[in-house]
């Protein structure tokens, strides 16, 4: 970074500790080519263009024109067909975030029809507009106004067409419950109506919807899910559930360990089985036939040599590796640093000064619905059927993997069993539209858990150090923090420090590693908020007390003030071994606090969290049914990798492999749990689905602190506490 | 290394099936591969995770770990065979109603093991529905809601018996 003043980059540009989005692809194989065409119905259609593209654009915005083949700058679009019903497309996916839900309600809300007339095409990227991925907690504050952008288009070209009917100004005409009325002649027309017959279409540049949050109807209702009953009856298909007839299983032989690359191998036994199709290209060895249980078979029957290559670092000396072996260059882009003051000096002048170390264990995203795919490769063009996050950005790596255009491969994304950031990469993809380029027969390939805790990507580890000082009145002179690999989210503290050096220090993978919830959110609030509470002990002031004394920022003084009313701080203790921890912060335009009370045995290594409350803004509500879902179930989730989840790593080989090893939260973890929303209907809404996850372990690790006397500055906390 | 394909005489849902396969087949990939009723789910293929729980012989078992051999002959209930002429079991009509998923792959397995709790326990306490459903994963963290549902569904039956 060159000023001091640069902030660090946050989301849309990419942070650093997403590695998936810049790794070159598993696998990469020989050539071939094709085509496609897409086709659009008629009625009333509008796109929405992106600002940036705008400029580059040689249209000016507003003519009508006749829909052109959907170009990158297309955003979103939608469609009134002359039946009169609404389809929405974006290439935002759901993937039980409930995106779908909350885009739907956005829909009509603006285009001012019922909430169950709009349908939404996601993730399709045939049918859909470009979309860089479902990351960043995006879709909120980017595809909503974009949505709401064509809906209220649309709404005003109905508005036009009925003017024009009746001969009378639009601006007498008024739109609601998919109609537009006349109020001073008492005429009405249906949306339907009105487009029957024609082919209207109008690009539009992007811009603020008109609809305020506080003039909504339908967004910012507690609507249930889209779809909801498919989901308890088990007809939703996920991809792992698509069965296209001639259907062949397929089954990736893996290497022994990290690293590990083909030398050579004997696959006769295995090609003689009967209806077994077995591909070896490079270091790719993959078998398909009409069952898994026979894919697995033929894959056994394969003699492999592998060339194993040493994988020196274990979870063991994980840390000190980190410590040791961070990038020094200075022109590396990815060890950005933010400076102010002179962390020295305030050090200098500071009557308590405090230095530790914290470090973060590597976890795994444990997607209940494995990566996945089905593909089909049929005249040239491969279709491929998968749980991602970037279906475009797959549909990529998938041309690219096969030597084949990107118009020769589509990408479909049904609503898909979580992903939690895990499933940015199409290595699914990749290996299942490998298999059925040779197979001629349509293959579906689904990773087991031992290959979705092995060959998937994990959150990085990390180490952070921070020196810090305090003046006679407990106000920060100094904030010195250094963060090794784990990432730049959330890496910048929002307290008042007038003299701080806050710089992340990249460092070479040891594992694979990408983006998960919150990215290094989470890990930067453990070490900071950590390290918060350790200067309030050392002052004797309350952990609350301490945090509002130096901050300024007033919507994360409203989500502390919140979550510690709701909570009773200051509590008292009522029984032995009990403890009372906070934390708070702030990421992708959203606010979170949370308490936590723990019950904890020193002697025994019990530890038991009884109560969470986190308090939450991010701006206006669009669904605050489906956002209390995400802040509990992020609270839920952070519960894992504050106390137990760690993946344990020697030889370039995964020790934990499976959910009886690797501890995820279950039910009989659960805290009592509650979810203060704080609904602002003056700020535009951000996204929430990973921010709520960033408080809890930091709040847990200092209820653990103030139960037994001990400090724990490792994420999980339970391990060898 | 011989396969053995066998016939099987299941009970699926109350209609007979029968099917031939390897006896150690796990029950979950006849469900899924041959019969096609893909609301049971693989999560991790070890018993572990409950996203495929059926009900054999009235009792939750994970059919990724039941061998076919094990069904044949018994009844099995699936998550298809819960709805009743176009009724929902109370448990799917609880499940609904509190919106106790989010991505939903575990709301199969979790509904299954609740209606298997409420069979042998109607009014379970939470501590028991928590007890009954350690074994079924929700990595969204809905966990809350669910319980919720198992009660709702609970009290739903009371007021259907009396």
């Amino acid at each position: 970074m060159n000023s001091p003043a640069n902030k660090f980059a946050i989301e849309p540009v990419v942070a650093p500790e997403r590695y998936e989005f810049n790794s070159p692809s598993l696998h990469q194989f020989a050539l071939a080519r094709r085509d496609f065409f897409k086709l659009l119905g008629a009625g009333i259609a509008v796109f929405a263009v992106t600002k940036d593209a705008l400029a580059t654009q040689e249209t000016a915005p507003g003519p009508r024109i006749q829909p052109p083949q959907l170009p990158k700058e297309i955003a979103s679009w939608l469609h009134i067909g002359d039946d009169g019903t609404v389809t929405a497309f974006t290439g935002k996916v759901e993937v039980g975030q409930n995106a779908r839900t909350s885009l739907t309600q956005s829909v009509a809300d603006e285009l001012r029809v019922p909430f169950s007339t709009v349908r939404m095409v996601m993730g399709d990227t045939e049918l859909t507009p470009f979309d860089m991925g479902t990351f960043g907690s995006r879709t909120t504050p980017t595809m909503v106004p974009q949505l709401r952008r064509v809906a209220e288009a649309a709404r005003n070209l109905l508005v036009e067409v009925a003017a024009k009917q009746w001969n009378v100004a639009p601006a007498a005409l008024k739109a609601a419950a998919a109609k537009i009325s006349d109020p001073s002649s008492g005429k009405s027309a249906t949306y339907a109506e009105l487009a029957r017959g024609k082919t209207l279409a109008q690009l539009l540049p992007d811009a603020d919807p008109l609809t305020l949050p506080s003039e909504w109807t339908i967004a910012g209702q507690p609507l249930p899910k889209v779809e909801a009953r498919d989901f308890v009856t088990g007809k939703h298909q996920y991809t792992t559930d698509l069965r296209p007839d001639n259907l062949l299983y397929g089954k990736i032989l893996r290497p022994p360990s990290f690293g590990a690359t083909l030398a050579s191998c004997d696959v006769k036994a295995a090609s003689a089985l009967p209806n077994v199709v077995i591909v070896v290209d490079g270091n790719f060895v993959g078998a398909a036939a009409p069952s898994e249980h026979l894919a697995e078979k033929a894959l056994a029957a394969i003699r492999p040599q592998w060339i194993e290559s040493p994988q020196i670092i274990s979870d063991r000396e994980i840390f000190s590796y980190l410590k040791h072996n961070a990038s020094t260059t200075d022109s590396d882009r990815r060890n950005e640093k933010q400076q102010k003051g002179s962390v020295s000096g305030g050090l200098a002048s500071a009557t308590h000064t405090l230095e530790s170390v914290y470090t973060v264990a590597y976890i795994a995203h444990a997607p209940l619905e494995p990566r996945a795919a089905v593909a089909e490769w049929e005249n040239g063009k491969m279709t491929v059927w998968t749980g991602t996050q970037r279906p475009f950005a797959v549909r990529a790596e998938v041309a690219n993997a096969l030597h084949i255009p990107e118009n020769a491969v589509r990408v479909i994304v049904p609503d898909t069993g979580s992903a939690y950031g895990g499933k940015h990469t199409g290595d699914a993809a990749v290996e299942a539209a490998r298999l059925a380029k040779s197979a001629n027969h349509p293959i579906k390939l689904v990773w087991t858990r031992e290959e979705e805790f092995t060959w998937a990507y994990f959150r990085p580890a990390g180490l952070i150090e921070v020196k810090s000082g305090l003046d006679s009145n407990s106000k920060l002179t100094a904030w010195d923090y250094h963060n090794f690999h784990s990432g730049t989210s959330g890496i910048e503290t929002p307290y008042d420090v007038p003299n701080q050096l806050v710089q992340y220090h990249s460092v070479p993978l040891v594992l694979r590693c990408g983006s998960y919830r919150g990215l290094a959110a989470t890990a930067n609030h453990f070490a900071r908020e950590t390290h918060m509470d350790e200067l309030a002990h050392a002052v004797n002031l309350d952990p609350l007390e301490f945090r509002l004394r130096n901050l300024s920022d007033k919507r994360l003084r409203a989500v502390l003030e919140a979550a510690a009313q709701r909570f009773g701080w200051p509590p008292k203790k009522s029984k032995e071994r009990q403890g009372f921890g906070i934390a708070a912060g702030n990421e992708k335009g959203s606010y979170v606090a949370t308490c936590a009370e723990v019950v904890a045995d020193p002697k025994s290594n019990k530890l038991q969290v009884v109560r969470l409350v986190t308090a939450f803004e991010c701006g206006a509500i669009v669904n605050p049914n489906g956002l209390r879902n995400q802040v509990i179930g992020a609270n839920i989730q952070g519960l894992g990798g504050a106390l137990f989840e760690s993946i344990q790593f020697e030889n370039g080989c995964i020790k934990n492999p499976h959910f009886a090893n690797y501890r995820v939260p279950r039910f009989r973890d659960l805290p009592a749990i509650e979810a203060v929303l704080l609904d602002r209907k003056d700020i535009r809404s951000a996204g929430a689905g990973e921010t709520p996850i960033m408080a809890v372990a930091p709040a847990v690790g200092n209820a653990l602190f103030d139960a037994t006397g001990v400090r724990r500055r490792a994420m999980p906390l339970a391990s060898g506490a | 290394m011989v396969e053995m394909p066998q016939q099987f005489n299941l009970v699926i849902n109350s209609s007979p099936r029968a099917i031939r396969a390897d006896p150690d087949t796990p029950l979950l990939t006849i469900l899924r591969d041959t019969l096609g009723l893909t609301g049971s789910k693989y999560g991790c293929g070890e018993g572990q995770c409950g996203a495929c729980t059926v009900l054999l012989d009235g009792i939750a078992r994970r059919s990724c770990i039941t061998p076919v051999s094990a069904a044949a002959g018994k009844p099995v209930i699936t998550i298809e065979g819960l709805e009743q002429s176009g009724r929902l079991h109370p448990v799917q009509q609880a499940f609904l109603d509190a919106e106790a998923f989010q991505c939903a792959y575990c709301t199969s397995g979790m509904i299954m093991s609740s209606v298997a709790l409420l069979q042998q326990t109607p009014n379970p306490t939470p501590a028991e529905i928590e007890q009954s459903l350690q074994g079924n994963i929700c990595r969204c963290g809905t966990h809350p809601r669910i319980i919720e549902a198992v009660q709702k569904a609970a009290e739903a039956s009371r007021v259907h018996r009396s």
